[in-house]
C-alpha cells in the first residue's frame, strides 16, 4: 500500500506582510503515521489549518489532493465531511457536558430532532472502548484528566468516520504514562487503517512511532524522510529543523557583566488545572548585571510558567523555591512586590496580558509606574505627558501622538510601549517573554537594540524565546528548559542551534 | 485613524459619543423651543437639573462601576432604603438631620462595600450579587414601614425648600449644587488619581491590569462602595425632593441610571467613557420628560418609549467604535 491518501502541492499562504508558507509540499501515504517537525513558528500549524479548511480555499495558493481527488475546503465542516479531523493542542471540549455528549456534539444521535440518549450513551461506550477510555459515558469532562480528554477527542473523531486524523502536539500536556498510552492507541488506529499526521516536538516519540517525517523550516518544506528506508536519528531531524545560516540580523554588542542580581534556586511550580503535575521542576538560574541571559525551550517546556510564577505568583499553585536579589533572599507574593523589588516581566501575549488596547499610549506607558508620577494618589498629568513623550522619541514609537490608541499600533510599536512601561518602573531585572513575537524583521532589529541598551545601562535581562537564532544572536549565556527542568547552561561561545535543540528535546535523565 | 475630521476641526474618536449626546441635547432643546411657547428658557434646563439631581448622583456611581466592566442593580433599592431610614429616624426618635444624613451615607457605602467584597473575593458576576442586594435593600424598606413616612423636620424641610437665586430670575435647589459638586469631584478623581486610572485599566483589560501590578481587587471593591455612597446620597437628595420616605420610591431607577450612562457614551464592557457623558445622558432623559409634559396630551409612558428608542440608537452607534478598537 503505497498509494498516497493526501498530497498537498505548492502551498503558499501569505498573511499581511508575512509569508507563512512558501511552496510547501506534503505527501502522506495511506495508513501511515506521518510526523511533521519544525521549530516553533516554522509553519506547521498554518499548514494544518490550510488542510482542515480553517483557512478556506482561495486564501492560499496551491493544490490539495485527498483520496485521489482535488478538494477545495471552505470550512472545517467541509474537511470533516471528507474525513479529515484535526485535534488541536487546546482541546475543543465543552467542560460541563458529559463524555458522550461531547463525542456527539454537533453530530447528535437523534430521531426527528429528539436526542436518543440510550443510543448516544451506548455508541459512546463503544467508541470509548476502541480508544481504551474506561469511564462512564455520563461523566462530565471537567472530572477527567487531560490525558483522558485527549482520548475523548479521538473518540469524537472516530465517530465522524475519520480517514485522516491530525494531532497537533498531542502529548505536550500529558505525563509519561498518558503519552505512552496515546502512542499505543495511534499504533492501534494504524492497524485499523486510519492515517495519522502528528505534529510533535518530542523527537523521541517521533522516532518511536512515525513511518515518515516531513521537516518544515521557515515556511518551506526541507525534506521528507522515510523512517524505514533511511536511518533516521533524532540528530538527523534536528539538523534538518535548524539548518540555516545566521545572517546579519543582530546589532553587534559587547556586554560588560557585573555581579549577580537575580538568583532562583530549586524553583518548583505545580499546574493549577492538573493537581500534582509539576510544570516547573527544581529549576535554578542566575542573571548578572549587564548580562543578557536566554531561556530556551520548546512549547510546553515551562518557560512562561517559570517567569510568571517568579513575577508575583501570577501562574501556578504550590510554588516552592528561593529567590535571591543582590544576594539577599526576597519573598514575592504579588505583582506589586515584584515591581518593588525591581523585577519586570513583559508578557508573550501583549494583547491579552500586556496592554490595555482601548486606551492610549500615554496611559499604557504610565500604568505600572504610576506611583512615581503621583503624589498622595494624585497623578501629575504634565509629568506623565513628558515621560510618555520622552519614550515616544527615545523608543522611536511610530504613532502621531502619545494620545493614539494602542490597539491600532503595529506589533513592533506595541512592544515598544510595553518595554517603555516596564522601563518606567526602573527595574534591575527585566524578563522579556518572546519579545519579538509577531513583529516584522525591521522592528525586531530595533527591539534587539533596545535590549542591548538596557544591558549597557546595567540591567539584568532574561530573554525567553522560541527562536534559537534570536537567542544565539542576542544572549551572553543560554539556559535550556525541558519538561520543567533546566537541562543545560551554554555560554555564547559554545552555543550552536544543534546543541541547544539537543538539550531542549532531551529529558534530564537521558543527559547523564 | 484616531480622529474624525469635521471641516477644520478634528475630534478624537473617543470623544465622539459624548459629542453626539451633547448635540442631541442641544437639538432637542432647540426643537422644543420652536414647538412650545415658554420652552426656550434657562429655567427649563435648570428644572431638568432640579428634577433629576438624585438620578445624576446615582448615575455618577454607576459610571464608576460600569467603567470597570461591572454593573450595579441595587442602586434604586438603596435610594429607597435611604429615604426610608432618613424619614423614619427623623420622624420617630426625632434625630437631627446632621446625624441622620451621615448615618444614611455610611449605611449605603457599607452595602456597596459588602457587595463589592463578595464580587471580588468569590469571583461572582456583579449582576447576580447586586441583584441580590437589590432585593435585600428593597425588602428592608418594608421592615421599617409599608407606608410612606412624611418628613417634617424643620431644618431638613427648610434646606430642601431653599432657592438659590442665580442671575435674572433663574434659580436652583441646593440638591443641584450638591449633585454638581459630586460630578466635579468624581470627574477629578477619575481623571487625575491613580485610583481613577486603575478603574479605566481594569475595565479595559483586567488581566493586563493585574500583570501591571495595579490594585485590581481594591479597585473593584472601591467602585461598588462609591456606587453605594452615591445611591445613599441620591436617596438623601430624593428625600429633599419628595420630603418623604417610601419603599416604593425609585423603583426602576437602576435602569434609568444605566440608560443615562450608556447614552452618555460609556461602554458597558468597561474601559471607556466620561462623566461629562453621564451628565449629558441624565439631561437628555430629563429633557424627554420635560418635552412630554409640555406636549400635554401625551401619556408619561411615552418617556419610556423614547428612552427605549434612544438606547437602541446609541448601542448601535457605539458598536463600530468598540469593534474597531478591540483588535
Amino acid at each position: 500500500m503505497t498509494e498516497h491518501i493526501l498530497r498537498m502541492v505548492g502551498i503558499t499562504k501569505t498573511f499581511p506582510g508575512v509569508k507563512a508558507l512558501q511552496d510547501v509540499n506534503l505527501s502522506v501515504r495511506r495508513g501511515e503515521i506521518h510526523a511533521i517537525c519544525g521549530e516553533n513558528g516554522a509553519g506547521k500549524s498554518t499548514l494544518m489549518k490550510v488542510l482542515s479548511g480553517v483557512y478556506p480555499h482561495g486564501t492560499y495558493e496551491g493544490e490539495i489532493v485527498f483520496e485521489g481527488e482535488r478538494v477545495e475546503f471552505g470550512s472545517i465542516r467541509d474537511s470533516e465531511h471528507a474525513g479529515i479531523v484535526i485535534i488541536h493542542q487546546e482541546l475543543a471540549l465543552s467542560p460541563q457536558l458529559s463524555i458522550a455528549e461531547n463525542i456527539f456534539l454537533g453530530n447528535e444521535r437523534a430521531k426527528r430532532g429528539i436526542i436518543d440518549w440510550n443510543r448516544t450513551n451506548y455508541e459512546a461506550a463503544e467508541l470509548m472502548k476502541r480508544v481504551g477510555l474506561r469511564e462512564n459515558p455520563t461523566t462530565p469532562i471537567f472530572d477527567i484528566g487531560v490525558g483522558k480528554q485527549q482520548l475523548v477527542e479521538i473518540a469524537k473523531a472516530l465517530s465522524k468516520e475519520v480517514k485522516l486524523l491530525i494531532l497537533d502536539e498531542p502529548t505536550a500536556a500529558l505525563n509519561d504514562d498518558d503519552s505512552a498510552h496515546l502512542l499505543d492507541l495511534l499504533r492501534g488506529l494504524r492497524e485499523e487503517g486510519i492515517t495519522c499526521v502528528i505534529i510533535s516536538h518530542k523527537l523521541n516519540e517521533v522516532t518511536a512511532i512515525a513511518d515518515a517525517v516531513t521537516i518544515i523550516r521557515d515556511g518551506r518544506t526541507i525534506e521528507t524522510l522515510d523512517m524505514a528506508a533511511d536511518d533516521v536519528t533524532e540528530d538527523r531531524i534536528i539538523s534538518g529543523m535548524v539548518g540555516r545560516a545566521l545572517d546579519n540580523r543582530f546589532p553587534p554588542h559587547e556586554s560588560s557583566i557585573g555581579e549577580e542580581v537575580l538568583r532562583i534556586e530549586d524553583w518548583t511550580v505545580h499546574s493549577p488545572s492538573q493537581p500534582g503535575r509539576k510544570v516547573v521542576d527544581g529549576a535554578g538560574l542566575t542573571v548578572r548585571r549587564g548580562e543578557i541571559v536566554g531561556l530556551a525551550g520548546l512549547m510546553g517546556a515551562g518557560r512562561t510558567e517559570l517567569a510568571m510564577s517568579v513575577f508575583g505568583r501570577t501562574y501556578g499553585v504550590n510554588i516552592s523555591g528561593k529567590i535571591f536579589k543582590d544576594g539577599k533572599p526576597i519573598v514575592i507574593r504579588n505583582v506589586q512586590d515584584a515591581i518593588r523589588h525591581g523585577i519586570a516581566y513583559a508578557t508573550e501575549d501583549r494583547k491579552r496580558y500586556g496592554l490595555n488596547l482601548i486606551d492610549d499610549i500615554k496611559r499604557n506607558i504610565s500604568a505600572a509606574g504610576l506611583k512615581g508620577l503621583a503624589s498622595r494618589g494624585w497623578v501629575n498629568e504634565n509629568e506623565e505627558y513628558k515621560v510618555a513623550e520622552g519614550f515616544h522619541r527615545s523608543m522611536n514609537i511610530k504613532a502621531p501622538t502619545v494620545n493614539s490608541v494602542v490597539g491600532k499600533l503595529s506589533g513592533g510599536n506595541q512592544q515598544k510601549v510595553v518595554l517603555s512601561k516596564w522601563i518606567l518602573t526602573e527595574p534591575d531585572v527585566l524578563i522579556l517573554d518572546e519579545p519579538t513575537r509577531g513583529i516584522d524583521v525591521g522592528a525586531k532589529y530595533e527591539i534587539y537594540t533596545i535590549i542591548n541598551r538596557l544591558a549597557d545601562q546595567g540591567k539584568a535581562v532574561l530573554v525567553i524565546s522560541s527562536e534559537l537564532p534570536e537567542l544565539l544572536g542576542l544572549c551572553d549565556r543560554i539556559y535550556t528548559l525541558s519538561e520543567g527542568r533546566i537541562t543545560g547552561e551554554v555560554a555564547r561561545e559554545d552555543a550552536t542551534q544543534e546543541r541547544l535543540m539537543y538539550l531542549m528535546t532531551k529529558g534530564q535523565e537521558k543527559l547523564s | 485613524m484616531t480622529a474624525l475630521t469635521f471641516g477644520r476641526a478634528s475630534v478624537p474618536v473617543k470623544y465622539l459619543p459624548v459629542l453626539v449626546t451633547g448635540c442631541l441635547f442641544v437639538a432637542m432643546f432647540v426643537a422644543g423651543g420652536i414647538r412650545y411657547e415658554g420652552f426656550a428658557s434657562g429655567q427649563v434646563v435648570l428644572n431638568v437639573f432640579i428634577d433629576n439631581a438624585f438620578l445624576l448622583v446615582v448615575a455618577v456611581g454607576m459610571t464608576f462601576v460600569i467603567l470597570t466592566g461591572g454593573i450595579d442593580l441595587s442602586v434604586g433599592s438603596v435610594v429607597a432604603l435611604s429615604t426610608m431610614i432618613a424619614a423614619s429616624l427623623m420622624e420617630g426618635p426625632g434625630w437631627p438631620p446632621y446625624v441622620v444624613v451621615p448615618l444614611v451615607l455610611l449605611i449605603g457605602s457599607g452595602l456597596g462595600l459588602v457587595m463589592g467584597w463578595i464580587i471580588q473575593s468569590f469571583d461572582i458576576q456583579p449582576f447576580i450579587v447586586t441583584l441580590a442586594g437589590m432585593f435585600l435593600a428593597r425588602g428592608l424598606c418594608y421592615t421599617i414601614g409599608t407606608d410612606s413616612i412624611p418628613i417634617r423636620d424643620a431644618t431638613f424641610t427648610a434646606f430642601a425648600q431653599t432657592r438659590i437665586d442665580l442671575f435674572a430670575d433663574l434659580w436652583v435647589s441646593p440638591s443641584v449644587v450638591i449633585a454638581l459638586v459630586v460630578v466635579a469631584v468624581a470627574a477629578y478623581v477619575l481623571h487625575y488619581t491613580r485610583f481613577g486610572r486603575s478603574v479605566y485599566a481594569t475595565g479595559g483589560n483586567e488581566q493586563s491590569a493585574l500583570l501591571m501590578g495595579l490594585p485590581v481587587a481594591r479597585t473593584k471593591i472601591t467602585v461598588y462602595t462609591v456606587s453605594g455612597f452615591c445611591s445613599a446620597l441620591g436617596g438623601v437628595l430624593l428625600s429633599f425632593y419628595m420630603l418623604s420616605g417610601y419603599g416604593l420610591h425609585a423603583v426602576g431607577m437602576e435602569l434609568d441610571a444605566i440608560a443615562a450612562v450608556v447614552i452618555g457614551g460609556t461602554l458597558l464592557t468597561g474601559g471607556t467613557g466620561f462623566l461629562l457623558g453621564t451628565v449629558l445622558g441624565v439631561l437628555v432623559l430629563g429633557l424627554i420628560q420635560t418635552i412630554i409634559s409640555f406636549e400635554g396630551t401625551l401619556n408619561s409612558w411615552w418617556t419610556k418609549i423614547f428612552i427605549g428608542l434612544l438606547l437602541f440608537v446609541f448601542i448601535l452607534l457605539q458598536r463600530p467604535f468598540s469593534g474597531r478598537v478591540r483588535r
